[in-house]
């Protein structure tokens, strides 16, 4: 175990942290699986309207490798396959029965088995389909082996759900998951130090390395950064802390079972706290009794406001909170550019927040400000802990030199690691967008 | 009530209204009167409230000290200068009348042409300008005819800035551009002993001096081998003959304060300025020729001239300093030696703070590349040994 200290970052501190109680949320009426959630993959629909499907049956596949599979949460009828433009498939909506039948699968030994045994299982199971792989932060290819798998056991992004609540009675699960994919690759777990001591931070088969400082230093792309840097050529997998819980419950029980502990939060929720829902559960009845009344827009983020996207009304894959802010767009604020405002959530000195530490914000989804090219310098690498010059790889992914991308470590990173230096930059930039955008051109060119 | 007003204007100007043409002009009062609130569409959903306009309206209120105590000076020389006595307030009264039109003409000028810039590009207005605009009036003499500001304006906002592509894209400062082309198109007047005190009277203001008055800088009598007349306290507090923003160190030492606070400015820039010229002062002073004046000034030269104003303000500008970390440390000593250095061995012009920064500025990408390169190499080598 070694510990890394990270001093770049920045802890932004939202109201409406999630109490660490569960609720039971109210059984959805319907769920659904949306493509887009897995980057990288073209999907093919592998059911039919009308037709019964069991808790992991495939609902589609990827068109390339159709070895990796997208299985239905629940069991019960295919209600929907929802086409937008060009046919592109929107989503696959499914009506739960009352009682719920699961397809079982044969799980090697967890001594024995091989790397390929144990893919095998992943991908029958639909739980390759949560991996993500580095370069590119697409769904990985099966047969191409990591170098190692990567999870992070903890999360200092605002509003984030607090793996060590919802691990709490899964730990052997937690375990197991990684004993499973110690089966495959070296697996590294990242822990924060308070995790230290416990069973997270004490399993066996990986290696365990301590991550103490601000946020983003749960992100698991700067710990691939610190620990094992991707370099071309390479490749590594990541897999989200809850995700190695499915594994876990697969591993056990030979089912699949994609229930997630969500925490919901923000200030428009009467009484955040954490529920437990299903991967591609409807919102709508959960979000019905949980909000505040409000005379003002709200948004509904599927994640949490740095790395999360609006929401299209169900439980994303990798969600593992549910974020409700208001939305301020119908907000006028006069004279911003002068006045002391001191409400304001602002990082920058001439904001008199910067200096009151502890004090949580509630800040709306204003961008608050044009956008303009890039005029401050250091905006972004006060808060990007990687051995990568941040603004420099956005403007060679803005000018497109491919070359220059290669050479500043663009196969290192994913977009959620420029979330916050997107928050803080004062000329607007989407970083997020314009380094996924970087990278699916890249991977476009590189195939 | 002002979104009101702005959402009646608003129909007229979008495409195909009457008066489409002012577009970017609405926009730019809009934005400036209420906060945008259009909200994220991708990425992250909540943003730092800072924007640019923020950060350059800090700058110019970091400005404000020295550009007061300039204009005081102003009325301080040439009431001094006619040796009659008069009231603090008189002094101010004819440096704010003296001073006004260069500013109103800057900005006029200077913001025209970025309104029909943004109008023509289809962008918005970019706020770079507000802090150039406040600057160029501050960094000339006194007696700058108006119509060679305009023309400086014009030529430093098209020629070092929008052929670039506008704010954050440019190489040079723009502000010190226009002051290199005032200097090179008019050098009589923009240096020598005749143009650093205003001898008109206005409004019944000030005094009128003879056509044939002089009056030299501190600098321009060290480059005679003439002994410095300034005491340190008129240094200090800025009462000396020189542009008009440059003369008082603590003015500007309060400017410097709120950049630092904000961190607007890097003080790792800041800071090398003035070790750099501290050293090679003091080397000048220690081998310089005893027949150069200029050499044997000492630390005195950072308090002279236009140093510290060139230090606290122009060399800090994000965009056409340097941007890597370690980079600004030598960016930034560079310019300090290198303006000592002109200022001692170049017998033309006592000034060397401008030079020395426009030069460094066309280094600072050179300097970058040296540090990303290393960073480069070493995830190469990574690869390399894998």
């Amino acid at each position: 175990m070694e510990t890394f200290k990270v001093k770049k970052g920045l802890d932004i501190r939202l109201q409406g942290v999630s109490a660490c109680e569960t609720a039971e949320a109210q059984p959805a009426g319907e769920y659904a699986l949306v493509p887009d959630d897995f980057h990288g993959i073209v999907p093919k629909v592998k059911v039919k309207e009308g037709e019964q499907v069991l808790v992991g049956t495939p609902l589609f596949v990827d068109k390339a490798t159709e070895t990796v599979r997208f299985v239905s949460p629940v069991s019960g009828t295919v209600t929907l396959v929802e086409r937008g433009e060009r046919r592109k498939v929107l989503s696959i909506r499914v009506k739960p029965d009352s009682a719920q039948a699961y397809k079982t699968f044969e799980v090697p030994d967890l001594k024995t088995a091989t790397a390929e045994e144990m893919c095998q299982l992943l991908l029958e199971a639909g739980i390759f389909a949560f991996l993500r792989q580095r370069p590119y932060d697409v769904v990985p290819t099966p047969g191409v082996m990591p170098k190692g798998i990567f999870i992070s056991a903890f999360s200092k992004m605002p509003l984030s759900a607090d793996f060590k609540y919802v691990v709490k009675g899964q730990e052997e699960d937690f375990k197991l998951g990684v004993a499973a994919l110690a089966r495959i690759a070296k697996v590294y777990v990242g822990i924060c130090p308070e995790q230290a001591g416990t069973a997270v931070g004490e399993v066996a088969d990986a290696e365990v390395n301590v991550f103490d400082g601000p946020n983003p230093s749960g992100l698991v792309g700067v710990q691939i950064n610190h620990v094992s840097p991707v370099n071309k050529g390479e490749v590594v997998w990541t897999l989200g802390a809850e995700e190695v819980l499915f594994l876990g419950r697969l591993v056990r029980t030979g089912k699949t079972d994609f229930t997630r502990l969500v925490a919901l939060a923000g200030s428009e929720v009467e009484h955040p706290a954490y529920y437990r829902c299903k991967v591609g559960q409807s919102l709508t009845a959960l979000l019905e009794t949980t909000l505040k009344p409000a005379d003002h827009h709200v948004r509904v983020i599927d994640g949490n406001p740095l790395v999360g996207r609006k929401s299209n009304g169900f439980l994303g894959a990798h969600t593992t909170e549910v974020c409700v802010i208001p939305e301020g767009d119908d907000v006028n604020e006069v004279l911003g550019w002068i006045m002391p405002r001191l409400g304001e959530l602002s990082a920058h000195r001439s904001y008199l927040s910067a200096f009151c530490g502890k004090k949580a914000y509630n800040p709306d989804c204003r961008v608050k400000g044009g956008e303009r090219h890039m005029i401050m310098s250091s905006e972004y690498e006060r808060v990007f802990p990687m051995d990568i010059y941040p603004s420099y790889l956005v403007k060679a992914i803005i000018t497109g030199e491919i070359d220059r991308q290669e050479a500043l470590g663009i196969y290192e990173v994913a977009p959620e690691d420029f979330a916050l230096a997107e928050f803080v930059c004062s000329s607007k930039l989407e970083l997020q967008r314009i380094v996924r955008q970087g990278l699916d051109i890249l991977r476009k060119e590189n195939a | 009530m002002i979104k009101e007003f702005f959402d009646k204007i608003r129909p007229h100007v979008e495409e195909g209204g009457k008066f489409h043409a002012f577009r970017s002009v609405f926009d730019g009062f809009e934005t400036f009167a209420l906060v945008p609130n259009t909200t994220s569409k991708t990425g992250v959903a909540i943003h730092d409230a800072i924007d640019s306009k923020r950060i350059m309206s800090f700058v110019v209120i970091a400005l404000l000290p020295a550009l007061l105590v300039g204009m005081y000076n102003i009325g301080y020389q040439n009431y001094n200068a006619a040796g009659v006595s008069a009231d603090v307030m008189e002094m101010f009264l004819y440096g704010l009348v003296v001073m006004l039109p260069k500013i109103v003409v800057s900005y006029v000028v200077g913001l025209g042409i970025e309104f029909v810039v943004a109008q023509w590009k289809n962008e918005e207005i970019q706020e770079g300008y507000l802090v150039s605009g406040m600057l160029i009036p501050m960094i000339v003499p006194v007696g700058t005819p108006l119509w060679m500001l305009a023309v400086a304006v014009a030529f430093s906002v098209i020629f070092a800035k929008e052929i670039f592509g506008g704010t954050g894209m440019n190489i040079f400062n723009p502000a010190l551009v226009a002051r290199a082309f005032l200097f090179f198109a008019w050098p009589t007047q923009m240096s020598g002993d005749k143009v650093w005190v205003s001898t008109e009277s206005y409004f019944g203001l000030g005094c009128q001096l003879p056509d044939t008055f002089t009056c030299a800088t501190p600098l321009g009598e060290a480059a005679a081998n003439v002994a410095v007349s300034a005491s340190p306290a008129e240094m200090m507090f800025g009462l000396i003959p020189g542009s008009i923003g440059e003369t008082s160190v603590i003015a500007i030492a309060i400017g410097a304060l709120i950049l630092l606070l904000t961190r607007i400015a890097s003080w790792k820039t800041m800071l090398s300025v003035f070790v750099g010229g501290a050293l090679v002062a003091l080397l000048f002073d220690a081998c310089g020729s005893t027949e150069n004046a200029v050499a044997h000034l000492g630390v005195d030269h950072l308090w002279l001239g236009g140093f510290c104003f060139g230090a606290v303000f122009m060399a800090t500008d994000p965009v056409t300093s340097c941007r890597t970390e370690n980079g600004k440390y030598i960016y930034g000593f560079l310019i300090g030696a290198l303006a000592i250095t002109i200022r001692v061995l170049n017998p033309g012009y006592p000034e060397g703070m401008m030079l020395a920064i426009l030069f460094m500025n066309m280094f600072a990408p050179l300097i970058d590349y040296c540090f990303v390169q290393r960073n480069i190499n070493r995830r190469a080598k990574r690869t390399a040994n894998r």
